[in-house]
């Protein structure tokens, strides 16, 4: 490992050139945060009028706005993070198949397509043609939701995101994300039973992350030596510490809490406090695991 | 072909050479490099020892910033040059984070990234690299890996314990390959880089993209 050879050494790069800060910066955050609500609320869609029909009913035109509000931010974030944005058409005229920014986009164009469908349908009122969409929509918001994860997953030597764990976190994202936001924007028109799926969906992702964290923090060092460098920045006096526990905090741990509390008091405005709460706190958590791999110098 | 490069540490004297001649034959902007050299010191004084390590794109037969690259900007040329086409390239950066070298950067005048090519235009036209040609002591050989009597297969052949690649463990294949490296030489991690520390200025990062 990198820490004993150091030690033994006493090594220190005492020349060299100017190395690149961070490379994919905040607009890549928002991009996935964006990406895990847009795709969740449709994954939540999907669950409640299986589950509780009549509660969400009325949830099909809002919620078809709401994903296809904030794919098109995840889009538009996208392009605003390329050097050359009036060049993204290369993407469908040049595209690699190896790539998964290729897929991706694909994936995502049509995404969008079938959601403004959706909305089509909803405001029409043809429910029935709605829900025969939804169902398509939803088996496509599953890839669309995971291909950042394939993304990182091809940033070979950023070994902090390896693909099976990613996947889980992107899946895990869209559910907590997405049935945070149903909380909040079902409001009046969630019978109980409907809040108290969206809480158990909330509490069960949030924790199931959480344990994917600390399992990564904890047993990561000792698979590789970039995945120990890359946690030091989290560790101790680390450039992210602070922020990472904020995350955790805000994202898993405050809204299982929250959410325990809720169900006991049978509060309204604790589950909500929960939902807001792990909205924020995600794209804290995202932000971090997004920057510190970027930190490690790799030449 | 399959050309390949090979640096002899035991030669390279850290004269930055190599590092100029490809800055002056390829424009490359400031703040950014195709090739660099990196000193790093080693022990404690009085036993204290420098070593000089020429970096630059790997070549690898097993590309991920080819695998990467939405839009084939990174592609490959018959010879094994993986090559960059900066018309293409719409910037996203993808390349630069899947490299495990740091190898590629976003040209700030272009903002579009580019890369070492191993001089892919002096090369069509039967010249060596520009780096080759100004190295003092020939410490880079140059040449086809698939041909035995070249100098870059001799060289391989006469030195077959002691030829190594960097971060070997990412299956990336190289065609770039050091004599007389080591962990300390060859892997970023096993050196600190310290803020205020180097010998000639103290910046240890840049935008990316750039300024000017």
């Amino acid at each position: 490992m990198a820490h004993e050879i150091l030690a033994a050494t006493n090594a220190v790069v005492t020349l060299d050139v100017a190395l690149p800060g961070i490379v994919w910066p905040w607009l890549v955050t928002v991009n996935m945060w964006a990406k895990s609500i847009g795709t969740g609320v449709i994954f939540m869609l999907f669950i409640l009028l299986r589950m509780h029909p009549e509660s969400a009913k009325n949830l099909r035109f809002p919620t078809a706005i709401v994903a296809f509000v904030f794919i098109n931010i995840f889009l538009l974030f996208t392009l605003a993070d390329l050097h050359q944005p009036f060049r993204m058409w290369h993407i469908f005229v040049y595209s690699n198949w190896t790539s998964a920014i290729a897929i991706g986009s694909f994936m995502a164009s049509t995404f969008l397509g079938l959601l403004t469908f959706l909305g089509y349908l909803a405001y029409k009122k043809d429910y029935a043609t709605f829900d025969k969409i939804l169902l398509w929509t939803t088996i496509l918001a599953i890839p669309v939701t995971l291909y950042t994860a394939s993304l990182m997953a091809q940033c070979t030597a950023r070994e902090l995101w390896q693909m099976p764990t990613e996947s889980a976190q992107m899946i895990l994202a869209a559910l907590l994300s997405g049935s945070a936001f149903m909380i909040l924007m079902g409001g009046n028109k969630l019978s109980g039973e409907a809040k108290n799926t969206l809480a158990v969906i909330l509490g069960l992702s949030a924790l199931m992350s959480f344990i994917i964290y600390m399992s990564e923090y904890i047993f990561g060092p000792m698979k590789a030596e970039e995945v120990a460098a890359t946690l030091d920045y989290i560790k101790g006096h680390g450039q992210y510490t602070v922020m990472f526990w904020l995350g955790q905090w805000m994202a898993y741990l405050l809204p299982m809490l929250f959410i325990v509390l809720s169900r006991v008091s049978k509060s309204e405005s604790i589950l909500k406090l929960a939902a807001i709460l792990a909205l924020v706190g995600l794209a804290i958590v995202k932000h971090v695991w997004l920057m510190i791999p970027q930190l490690l110098p790799m030449s | 072909m399959q050309l390949g490069f090979l640096v002899d540490l035991h030669l390279c004297m850290g004269c930055k050479g190599c590092e100029i001649a490809c800055k002056v034959e390829n424009e490359v902007p400031l703040s950014t490099w195709r090739l660099r050299v990196k000193y790093v010191d080693v022990g404690t004084f009085p036993e204290t020892r420098r070593t000089f390590t020429p970096l630059r794109c790997n070549h690898c037969e097993n590309a991920p910033c080819e695998r990467i690259c939405p839009v084939s900007a990174l592609h490959y040329l018959d010879n094994g040059i993986v090559n960059i086409d900066k018309e293409r390239c719409i910037g996203c950066a993808g390349c630069v984070m899947a490299c495990p070298y740091g190898a590629i950067y976003i040209d700030p005048q272009t903002q579009t990234a580019d890369k070492c090519t191993y001089c892919a235009h002096r090369v069509a036209s039967s010249m060596m690299p520009a780096c080759v040609v100004a190295c003092p002591v020939q410490a880079n050989i140059f040449g086809d890996l698939e041909d035995p009597t070249s100098n870059i297969s001799k060289y391989i052949q006469v030195n077959q314990g002691g030829v190594q690649v960097r971060k070997p463990e990412k299956g990336t294949n190289p065609h770039h390959y050091y004599v007389g490296g080591g962990n300390v030489t060859l892997n970023p991690l096993a050196s600190q880089r310290m803020q205020g520390h180097n010998l000639f200025n103290n910046i240890t990062t840049l935008p990316v993209g750039g300024h000017h």
